[in-house]
């Protein structure tokens, strides 16, 4: 038997995902991928991943698995998400490794929505269309995951296992740039979008942020001839709620778009809990193509604090276990 | 107000669309298509990928490896000098059965129309389509060219999920279905072959600025086409 992962059991929406599926947009077929692509990287990266070996996408409920045949070397990252290998908490940022037969615990997702469990070797499944991540709604790359499936491993080298300090994350506005059609909207349109509060809709998912707060009328025609979209677009139907697409988003749509998450903040939104508040603030498309490039440097930056597990525990670690047990004693 | 097109405008950091109007037409659909050819065969530093729609073309760029002033000034300049070349795209011939199980809505929509269900049949048969995009669902085919007469506005409410392959109409437009989904289209008919297939080469079928035309069988020969067809061996015809 192969070395691998057994699903006992998940949240209804957990999918294998990797970076996406690029070249057939034109076709119809979503990209999808990690919503929340920095915290995939980081897990693949924890566990000496290539950036772009897919990993397990969790969202809000987490799940189990059992280890079979093989030790793996596992991480998990997401916004304030335990893991548990046969009970015992694994600090957060960091790798750890499950026995053949151990049960691998993970989640609830309790500060945030996506967190993402990285293999060593990474999953050994046949890609569909370049890609091995799932689009649910059309089967393209598989279903979500469900009770009995099994993910085959690659066979991983046995690494040391690793820890990583990652730039903490920030409370800052979602950034938007205006367009591409602002002008099928009131002039007050984009003033309400970058001043006022919207709520996280719970029927928010991976195609799409939808949000409630105030309306933003449109001049006439709701409708326009079906363009192009991308994850970030912020579309807005007849009834003048904005919705933020995400990574499941077909290619193409029929409403206007009054302004675009950019690229930076997009990962940042999607792990605002059903609930929360998102505030929007505008800035210059020389802004946006600024912050990308911060971002890509941060991210660099916490890739390359990756370290070898010091032998002791860190305040850190104890701090993080702490913090968990503290808030699970509750459940 | 009326925008002055072309317009290049910028999706965030990573994309830009360049609008050639906001109406369904064939001319500026043509456009569409030539200034993506253009694109792709720049080989433009950054592109990722690009869509093609109606009237607009969505390029996706890496938004850290692309130089985004440049390149609006450089498909602003591909977009006002493009030169359409109509009539480039294939010719298919699709094999439809219309009506009763295979096309529930026909009758009802005919009525509405004030014409006999043989009489829409010819009609939608008769017209020589045109390839406007691909998109909504994996080979989602939507053509332009219905024949006014059979123009019908969507249904009140979508159906849940549709067969694939359902050939419909929506508006004034008429489309093939590929895998089952939503839709809130009038279902006329039901074509066997497969405009998108994951296990075929090419996996997808259509494309736009390609010129379709429906021909209508009868019932019985449902189950030899759909056996035909199935694997994703055969293609329907091409003429070019």
């Amino acid at each position: 038997m192969m070395a691998g992962l057994r699903v006992i059991d998940c949240g209804s929406c957990t999918t294998i995902q990797d970076h996406g599926r690029f070249g057939f947009r034109r076709f119809g077929v979503s990209t999808s991928g990690w919503v929340d692509r920095s915290s995939a990287r980081l897990a693949n990266a924890l566990v000496g991943n290539s950036p772009f070996e897919a990993c397990v996408e969790f969202q809000l409920a987490g799940g189990r698995l059992s280890v079979e045949d093989k030790e793996v070397a596992i991480a998990l990252v997401g916004p304030d998400c335990p893991l548990r290998i046969e009970g015992s908490f694994v600090p957060s940022n960091r790798s750890a490794r499950a026995k053949n037969g151990d049960i691998v615990e993970v989640g609830p997702v309790r500060g945030g929505v996506y967190a993402y469990l990285a293999v060593g070797g990474g999953i050994d499944l046949q890609p569909q269309m370049g890609s091995l991540s799932a689009h649910a709604r059309t089967g393209i790359g598989g279903k979500t995951l469900a009770a009995g499936d099994r993910l085959p491993t690659k066979a991983p080298e046995r690494g040391k296992l690793l820890e990583a300090v990652p730039t903490t994350g920030d409370d800052d506005p979602i950034r938007f740039v205006a367009g591409p059609q602002n002008d099928y909207f009131a002039a007050e349109a984009l003033t309400l979008l970058a001043q006022c509060p919207f709520t996280v809709r719970h029927d928010s998912d991976r195609m799409a942020c939808r949000l409630s707060g105030p309306e933003l009328r449109h001049l006439g025609d709701a409708n326009i001839v079906s363009d192009g979209v991308l994850p970030g677009s912020i579309q807005v139907p007849g009834d003048g709620v904005p919705t933020v697409l995400l990574r499941d988003c077909p290619p193409t749509g029929g409403y206007p778009k009054i302004a675009t998450v950019i690229s930076s903040d997009l990962d940042r939104l999607a792990q605002i809990s059903p609930g929360g508040i998102v505030n929007f603030s505008s800035v210059t498309l020389d802004e946006a193509v600024a912050a990308a490039v911060l971002a890509k440097t941060r991210m660099d930056r916490t890739l390359s604090s990756i370290r070898p597990v010091s032998l002791g525990p860190t305040t850190e670690s104890l701090l993080s276990v702490n913090l968990i047990h503290g808030s699970t004693d509750g459940l | 107000m009326s925008p002055n097109y072309p317009r290049v405008l910028p999706c965030g950091d990573s994309a830009l669309t360049i609008e050639f109007g906001n109406e369904i037409d064939a001319r500026l659909n043509e456009q569409v298509i030539e200034l993506d050819r253009e694109v792709r065969r720049a080989r433009l530093p950054g592109v990722i990928e690009t869509v093609p729609t109606y009237c607009s073309l969505l390029v996706h760029l890496d938004p850290v490896n692309s130089a985004h002033a440049d390149l609006i000034l450089t498909l602003s300049r591909l977009a006002r000098d493009v030169r359409p070349q109509p009539g480039k795209g294939r010719r298919w011939r699709v094999p439809v059965v219309y009506g009763g199980n295979f096309g529930e809505d026909l009758d009802a929509l005919a009525k509405a129309r004030g014409i006999s269900p043989e009489q829409a049949i010819e009609l939608h048969s008769e017209t020589t389509y045109r390839v406007f995009m691909v998109g909504f669902m994996p080979g989602f085919t939507y053509l332009g060219g219905l024949d006014p007469r059979l123009a019908t506005p969507r249904r009140g409410t979508p159906r849940r999920r549709i067969p694939g392959g359902s050939v419909a109409i929506g508006g004034g437009q008429t489309a093939i279905g590929s895998i089952p989904s939503p839709s809130g289209w009038h279902l006329i008919g039901r074509t066997p072959v497969r405009s998108f297939h994951p296990d075929r080469n090419p996996i997808f079928l259509f494309e736009p600025g390609d010129a379709v035309e429906f021909e209508p069988f009868p019932a019985e020969e449902w189950e030899r086409l759909e056996a035909q067809f199935a694997s994703g061996d055969a293609f329907p015809k091409s003429c070019a």
